[in-house]
């Protein structure tokens, strides 16, 4: 390795310009978060003047109370926290359930298996006729649309696979001689030694739950049944936050506007992912890695 | 061994060899049964909406069934190569995953290269975590941020006037002539860190006695970058370059459901977006089906020629 001294000046030049950059990326990348989180924390008759780049200008919880208050919203956060919890506990135990079985090597009919998912990741029917068959099978403004057409991906299989290849078989071979069965040895030794690979999944697929607004469009009128991604969308791209201010509560400082509402139900919506993703870090990049190589 | 086994193989009648493999499938049920559930699950939602893509060739509407419905032939392929929307649906779909594949698609690459070559270990991991956070936000919240920050009033507008780029604030996202510019940089904007976790775990795979044998040949970072980590990760680069070729005509639906709007139409209408409005909103199911097989069919043909190119300059291809 080069010591300090033996570095040329175009190398240190480099060097220079190189940490600059990244730090200016990473600025680029936080500050428009940082400037919706502080616009939230302002009082929002006052920042409608703009202005405020840095801190809050005049701090003030209004918002927050506002969005806490607020019956939809909170009907909605509960319906994404409801179907991320549910879909990704389901999604993980059932592709990995298949995962295992089309892993294990005696398991008959295996090449057929495998080929009949690896049409899916080619082929597919496209919006449509998966619309159709969802609404034939009576699943339109039911809370199992979120959940059971998302129970499997072929492609998260293929990352399990590669973990279960790597599990030694002796561990498997001493529950098999205490008379365990296929589904118990899944459950009882395979889950808790593949952790890692669960982690990723989970990560992926939770995030995927928590930000899918499509779904809930398409597939759900029922406003009691719609996650907060969609009603987020809804006043988005519909600008109606009007209607968020009209259904504020009396008792609620009528400082907030719709605008600020809207920036403090984006930022409690993005907290909870924010603090989550980097403690699994190191789980998804091997995850990532797996997938690309197989995939 | 091998030669008895054959014979003994040879002299089972069908009737033992049959009864042989319901033993073993006893032996496996459960395992079976976990497989069946897989393979019953991916048969429901993978492939009965295949079939659906019948009513492509029929005309169906919600009163009869999709097998009821009658066949029209290829009326609908017809009607969409005549429909007046597709001229421009086209030309937004390629501009815009065009433009996304040149630009978006190189940036990741040198951005794992920059990042790995800086010295301070602790630097690059905490730029390597920052720069994952925007891929966790949903485009929901990232359009929530770009109407603000784009808006008449918005930062964008204040900077550019204070530079004197600008004489008048410009509404952004109401001009079709700003459209694929925001598209394209917000989604690289989001992407860029996530896109380049493929390519930093490539790169640690590089040998490091390649990167001494560069330094006992006197080769400088640049040098070592351009001949050692490069062709490394080369192989990486052309599964995912084939990859994205296939994705050209997925113009990123959830991102350009959230930013268009009736006044930025005329750039913003994609096929997806097409196929959405006119299937699902107009109810027409079956003129909307076509024009997604359409597009499968084309972005086949895309990814089967990316697989050839490649092949032929690099020798490795997808399959």
């Amino acid at each position: 390795m080069l010591t300090r001294k033996q570095l040329s000046t175009g190398d240190k030049l480099f060097d220079a310009a190189n940490v600059i950059g990244m730090l200016l990326l990473c600025f680029v990348t936080l500050y428009p978060i940082w400037y919706v989180f502080v616009n939230s924390l302002n009082d929002g008759q006052d920042a409608m003047r703009g202005g405020i780049y840095w801190l809050p200008r005049k701090f003030s919880l209004d918002n927050y109370e506002a969005v806490f208050a607020n019956a939809g919203i909170m009907t909605a956060m509960g319906v994404t926290a409801a179907k991320t919890v549910i879909g990704v506990v389901c999604h993980v135990f059932f592709t990995a359930m298949v995962a295992y079985a089309f892993s294990r090597r005696e398991l008959i009919g295996r090449k057929f298996y495998m080929m009949m998912g690896t049409v899916t990741l080619f082929f597919g029917g496209g919006l449509i006729p998966t619309f159709l068959l969802i609404r034939d099978l009576g699943m339109l403004d039911k809370f199992a649309v979120y959940i059971i057409p998302a129970l499997f991906s072929f492609f998260d299989l293929i990352i399990f696979l590669a973990f279960f290849r790597e599990i030694p078989d002796g561990l498997e071979e001493a529950a098999r001689i205490d008379g365990a069965n296929d589904l118990s040895i899944f459950v009882r030794i395979i889950i808790p030694v593949s952790m890692p690979v669960v982690a990723t999944i989970a990560l992926f697929h939770g995030v995927w739950q928590w930000n899918d607004y499509f779904t809930g469009m398409i597939y759900i009128n029922n406003p009691d049944l719609q996650p907060i991604q969609t009603f987020l969308y809804r006043v988005v791209a519909q600008s109606s936050s009007n209607q968020i201010v009209a259904s504020v509560g009396p008792g609620i400082n009528r400082t907030v506007t719709s605008q600020s509402i809207k920036l403090a139900t984006m930022v409690v919506t993005t907290l909870p992912i924010v603090f989550i993703y980097p403690f699994l870090q190191k789980y998804f990049v091997k995850g990532l890695m797996i997938g690309s190589i197989k995939g | 061994m091998e030669l008895e086994a054959n014979l003994q193989r040879a002299s089972m009648t069908h009737r033992q060899r049959f009864v042989k493999l319901l033993r073993k499938l006893a032996a496996q049920r459960y395992l079976q049964l976990m497989a069946l559930a897989g393979a019953a699950w991916m048969f429901v939602f993978n492939y009965i909406p295949m079939y659906g893509i019948i009513i492509a060739f029929k005309d169906y509407d919600i009163i009869r069934s999709i097998a009821e419905s009658p066949w029209v032939g290829l009326e609908h392929f017809r009607d969409v190569l005549e429909d007046d929307e597709l001229p421009r649906v086209l030309r937004n779909t390629l501009g815009i995953s065009l433009i996304r594949l040149a630009i978006g698609f190189p940036l990741p690459i040198l951005f794992a290269l920059l990042l790995n070559e800086l010295r301070s270990l602790r630097l690059k991991k905490a730029v390597q975590t920052i720069s994952y956070l925007p891929h966790f936000l949903s485009w929901v919240i990232l359009g929530g941020i770009l109407a603000t920050w784009l808006a008449d009033v918005g930062l964008i507008n204040k900077l550019l006037i204070a530079l004197g780029i600008l004489d008048e604030p410009v509404y952004f996202l109401a001009e079709p002539n700003w459209f694929w510019t925001i598209v394209i940089t917000s989604d690289i904007w989001k992407e860029l860190g996530w896109s380049a976790i493929i390519y930093l775990a490539a790169i640690t795979g590089v040998s490091p006695e390649l990167y001494e044998a560069a330094t006992i040949d006197g080769a400088n970072r640049f040098q070592k970058m351009r001949y050692v980590t490069i062709p490394g990760i080369s192989g990486t680069i052309t599964i995912l370059f084939i990859l994205a070729v296939s994705g050209v005509l997925n113009s990123n639906f959830d991102q350009i459901l959230v930013l268009r709007n009736s006044l930025n139409e005329s750039a913003s209408n994609v096929i997806d977006v097409y196929v959405y409005h006119v299937g699902l909103l107009s109810g027409r199911y079956s003129y909307a089906t076509a024009f997604g097989l359409l597009k499968s069919i084309v972005a086949l043909i895309l990814l089967l020629i990316a697989n050839n190119v490649t092949k032929r300059i690099n020798g490795t291809g997808l399959f």
